[in-house]
């Protein structure tokens, strides 16, 4: 029986590596330079379970900036990226409610 | 208010340096996250969706003025400006950054505030009635007990790494207002027969995937045992409480797999060793603790001054505030005064660094400096003058805590949800905004009675879905957020889960729905004095199910 840990990577369509930046926990994504970005059109796209494997464990090695890494679905529309669901879409743009007072980040 | 000493300033202090050494070294590098998680969650620090979350705690939900001011000036000086009361007499502040928290911290803790296990497989902050102390049904004032449990349980070593969470609620009124049945142990102090004072014991109770309500396994307890009985339930589930499986972790699943009676017998034989040792409680330590609770010098007042009732004739507005916001106090010439923190169309529990800081002033000077936080998410100023009423109403109007809908349909208790919450499915505060708009009419809401909705947006059920009059459970189905609908649940003393009533709904349709509950409700009551919940319990779901379903 394979481990959980050696488990393979499925992914169905294009997608980024992102995470939560460890100082204030801010929503990022993984660049192709190996940085991390809160840019989503900035962040690498993959296609194939074994491109985001390797960026996964890219980023997953860099613990200090950033943490609870996984790979998430985007839509790839030209040069711009979106997320490919809800819960990507309210990381990515916040809250779909108006706050009671906003301030910058 | 309860006294701190100089042993709760000390801990307090040793614990926020302890903090800032250990995110000093997580941001350093030299903690790894797998070694620092369990160091920010034992101090009530979770990541969210787009931030760092901070749970702090509020003991029996009681909270002096200069407390809600120092949450205000954390939440602007750390966070967005506000912060969020929860359902477990909590406030959460949703944008806070890692780097900030030491400094966050020490700030609270200088008021005496911290998020000390609000996180974590411990014993939880004790809630208890938000009216403790002033309510006119209750026995005597169930914050001492609160308090004897908190320091006796407060960093515990035995019980810091239980199989899961563990959450405890006393209460001493006829009417339970601390919803004691979904609480992994609950304390219902009352007098027996022969006119003695002590607690019935439940345990098991909980929501979330498998829902229970607590089982009854002592029906009388002298007050002198609680710290032994207790001791002995802990020990008894750190025994043998799940750590295999964390959907199956909490003590309501021991307690339903061994069977409530063997539970029962199981504390009991462990209970009876202990409980003539050190835990014992000496009738000395119990006064010195209940001397710690200071009560206001109240004034000799009549009920019903005469400016009160003028005011009442001559305002409208005043008055409907007076009939839903204001409750009888236990003192002559008093009023227990519930601030809603549902405005129409707001996130519910939601309250800004500006309210915050209104309502301490108002706290100030008419309520001798106090707050009380309930689990419905709302506020309460404990001790104000009837005679003060009209300039209480104008103040707390100014700062849009005044709606008049306490225990209506728009009262409505949720979770963060998905625009929050890591564990969510679904979106939560969008859909009670929405209910709440669709019932902005008061005279409408008043029309329908008492009528709870519970929203959660995952099976978690923060937002006690299961125990709503109406509840409403988010669920994710291929990427679109979909809920179902339950009825018939209730969190009192006739406490009961609620029956699901058919295939859930899109977003879109919830309000509808919920609309149509209450459409057939009118419908069906049988005089305008019979409560939703009592019209469920006499004609049972299927009345309403057919109407929500006939056109779907």
């Amino acid at each position: 029986m394979t481990s959980p840990l050696q488990q393979k990577l499925k992914i169905t369509g294009p997608s980024v590596v992102t995470a939560n930046r460890l100082a204030d926990g801010a929503v990022v994504y993984r660049t192709a330079e190996g940085t991390w970005t809160s840019d989503l059109d900035s962040a690498a796209v993959v296609s194939t379970a074994e491109a985001a494997t390797a960026l996964l464990a890219a980023a997953k090695a860099d613990g200090v900036r950033a943490v609870d890494v996984y790979v998430a679905p985007v839509k790839v529309d030209g040069q711009r990226v979106l997320p490919a669901n809800l819960r990507e879409a309210i990381r990515l743009r916040g809250p779909t409610i108006d706050l009671p007072i906003t301030f910058g980040i | 208010m309860y006294l701190y000493d100089d042993f709760d300033r000390t801990l307090l202090a040793e614990r926020v340096a302890e903090f800032r050494g250990q995110v000093a070294r997580r941001l350093s590098g030299e903690l790894n996250e797998d070694e620092f998680k369990s160091l920010r969650l034992m101090n009530g620090i979770y990541l969210q969706l787009h931030a760092y979350m901070l749970r702090i705690a509020i003991p029996y939900g009681t909270l002096a003025s200069d407390q809600m001011r120092k949450l205000a000036y954390v939440a602007r000086r750390y966070d967005r400006g506000y912060g969020h009361f929860t359902t477990r007499q909590n406030i959460q502040f949703n944008w806070i950054k890692l780097k900030d928290l030491p400094d966050a911290m020490a700030d609270l803790a200088a008021s005496r505030l911290h998020g000390m296990q609000t996180s974590g497989n411990c014993v939880r902050n004790i809630t208890t009635d938000q009216w403790a102390g002033v309510a006119s049904d209750e026995i005597e004032d169930p914050r001492v007990w609160a308090e004897l449990l908190r320091q006796h349980l407060t960093l515990h070593p035995e019980f810091s790494f239980l199989p899961r969470k563990f959450k405890i609620a006393v209460s001493a009124a006829a009417h339970d207002r601390a919803a004691l049945a979904i609480h992994d142990l609950s304390l219902r102090l009352y007098r027996n027969g022969a006119g003695e004072s002590g607690f019935e014991v439940g345990v098991g109770g909980g929501l979330g995937r498998t829902p229970f309500l607590t089982k009854i396994i002592k029906p009388f307890l002298p007050k002198r045992d609680v710290l032994s009985y207790v001791e002995a339930v802990l020990r008894l589930y750190n025994q043998y409480g799940r750590r295999d499986n964390i959907y199956k972790a909490r003590i309501k699943i021991l307690v339903h797999e061994l069977g409530a009676e063997k539970f029962g017998k199981e504390v009991e034989a462990e209970w009876q060793s202990i409980k003539d040792g050190a835990l014992a409680l000496d009738p000395a330590v119990i006064a010195e603790i209940a001397a710690r609770f200071r009560y206001p010098d109240y004034e000799r007042l009549e009920d019903g001054p005469a400016n009160l009732t003028a005011a009442r004739k001559a305002d409208a507005r005043f008055a409907t505030w007076l009939n839903n916001c204001v409750s009888n106090h236990r003192v002559p010439g008093y009023a227990i005064v519930t601030l809603s923190l549902k405005p129409v169309g707001k996130p519910p529990g939601d309250c800004t660094a500006d309210q915050m800081d209104a309502i301490a002033e108002i706290a100030d000077r008419f309520s001798f400096g106090e707050i009380r936080v309930g689990h419905e998410q709302n506020l309460v100023l404990p001790h104000v003058a009837q005679r003060d009423l009209p300039e209480v109403f104008a103040a707390l109007d100014a700062v849009d805590v005044a709606t008049p809908n306490v225990g209506l349909v728009s009262d409505i208790i949720a979770c963060p949800g998905l625009d929050y919450c890591s564990l969510a499915n679904a979106r939560a505060i969008p859909v009670a905004q929405e209910i709440s708009k669709r019932f902005q009419d008061l005279e409408v809401a008043r029309g329908l009675g008492r009528l709870h909705i519970n929203i959660s947006g995952c099976i978690n059920a923060c937002g006690h879905h299961h125990v709503g009059h109406i509840g409403i459970l988010g669920v994710e189905k291929n990427g679109e957020e979909f809920y179902q609908i339950t009825v018939g649940g209730r969190a009192d003393e006739q406490a009961q889960l609620g029956t699901l009533i058919g295939p859930a709904v899109p977003y879109e349709d919830v309000a509808d729905v919920v609309e149509d509950i209450a459409e057939a409700y009118l419908a069906l009551r049988q005089q305008p004095d019979e409560l939703f919940i009592d019209t469920i319990k006499r004609l049972g779901v299927e009345p309403f199910k057919e109407r929500v379903y006939a056109t779907r």
